[in-house]
């Protein structure tokens, strides 16, 4: 599979470097140079030696989008820092580049609903973080921390 | 009319105050505290302090009775995103939306997000206009309706220049709605004659430009088709 991952956070990050220790191909595109640091942040080898890619610029640019493989991606994951970019980002990966699998975070509940009712695939860790958070206060469940990355 | 303008920046904050001027309700959404407190000085309960990306911030603003949303904020994304909320989930009839960078134009078109008001776009076919390197400006395109207005200077070997309107081959659809002479305009009748040298505003379909540059001896333009104001 080949998976482009748009804005490499600590989200963006952990999620490439999972993906591609389970052997898919990975694309990177963040605004920063510096994210790349994050990818390679407890792994034994560089990115690229991973085989992973890394292409600067800004999601919303058509040119950093090509650089960064999206028209031959079989998943987009957008996981900027900022809500919008992401669900806009997401609509152009499906409608102009036809990618057959986006995957977005909003982290804002209410637009999170209502772009997955418009069949965006979203995403959102401020609800889960609410369902897991009330779940801990109402009951006895133990609430465990997945593993990072 | 209701109007929700999302953005205080020099461009909201102006609009506001001619919309107020002309008697219309205004809310002002702006993110930025100090600039909300500076425009509150002047606008008092017309700006709301907020997120006008958060569906609650543009409920609070009373979106669902607005009749027009002006999305222009200095974020592209933003500006999208509200547009296609109050039209798509608010069911709000008019949207408009600032592209900051032309190059985004293309992305608010994918989304539906019309109309959509470039300056730097606009700046740029100004500068076309008032520097024609070739004979021929797009002025407008109204992209839903299939129809551009374009303006040409009629060049001197044109088949055009000395013939009248009537006898022009005009492709079906073209009309000729204005001619500007040694610096004034007017509307021409069936009988008037084209010289070279004059410019004319043409209404055409698309499709047909190449046929009406022909006519006109004009050269196409290098730029045709960027943006759209439709």
């Amino acid at each position: 599979m080949f998976v482009v991952i748009v804005g490499c956070g600590r989200v963006g990050s952990a999620i490439a470097k999972r993906m591609i220790r389970q052997g898919h191909e990975v694309s990177v595109l963040d605004e920063n140079p510096e994210a790349h640091a994050l990818l390679e942040h407890d792994m034994d080898q560089t990115w690229e030696d991973a085989g992973g890619r890394f292409t600067v610029g800004t999601a919303l640019e058509v040119e950093a989008l090509h650089g960064a493989g999206i028209e031959q991606a079989d998943v987009v994951v957008c996981s900027t820092d900022g809500d919008n970019t992401n669900i806009i980002v997401a609509q152009l990966a499906k409608k102009r580049f036809q990618v057959p699998k986006v995957v977005v975070r909003v982290l804002d509940p209410y637009r999170a609903e209502w772009y997955s009712e418009q069949g965006l695939q979203t995403v959102c860790p401020t609800q889960v973080a609410i369902d897991m958070l009330t779940e801990a206060v109402m009951g006895d469940v133990d609430v465990v921390a997945g593993d990072i990355g | 009319m209701y109007i929700i303008i999302a953005g205080a920046g020099k461009v909201g904050w102006n609009l506001a105050r001619e919309l107020i001027d002309e008697q219309h309700e205004v809310t002002l959404i702006e993110v930025d505290r100090n600039r909300y407190l500076t425009v509150e000085d002047e606008l008092e309960h017309r700006i709301q302090h907020g997120d006008a990306t958060e569906l609650w911030v543009l409920e609070r603003a009373g979106i669902v009775r607005a009749d027009m949303v002006v999305a222009v904020t200095g974020d592209d994304e933003d500006n999208m995103l509200i547009s296609q909320v109050a039209k798509e989930k608010y069911l709000v009839e008019h949207t408009i939306a600032r592209a900051n960078n032309p190059r985004n134009l293309e992305h608010f078109e994918l989304l539906g997000v019309r109309p959509v008001v470039s300056a730097t776009d606009l700046i740029l076919r100004l500068i076309e206009h008032e520097v024609p390197h070739h004979g021929l400006v797009h002025l407008l395109d109204l992209r839903q309706e299939q129809l551009e207005i374009i303006e040409v200077e009629v060049a001197e070997d044109a088949p055009a220049a000395g013939s009248s309107i009537g006898e022009l081959e005009l492709p079906d659809g073209c009309l000729v709605v204005s001619v500007l002479r040694n610096g004034s305009g007017f509307v021409p009748k069936a009988d008037t004659r084209i010289e070279a040298g004059d410019e004319v505003l043409a209404v055409l379909n698309p499709g047909d430009e190449p046929d009406v540059c022909r006519l006109f001896g004009a050269y196409r333009a290098g730029r045709d088709g960027a943006g759209t104001a439709g």
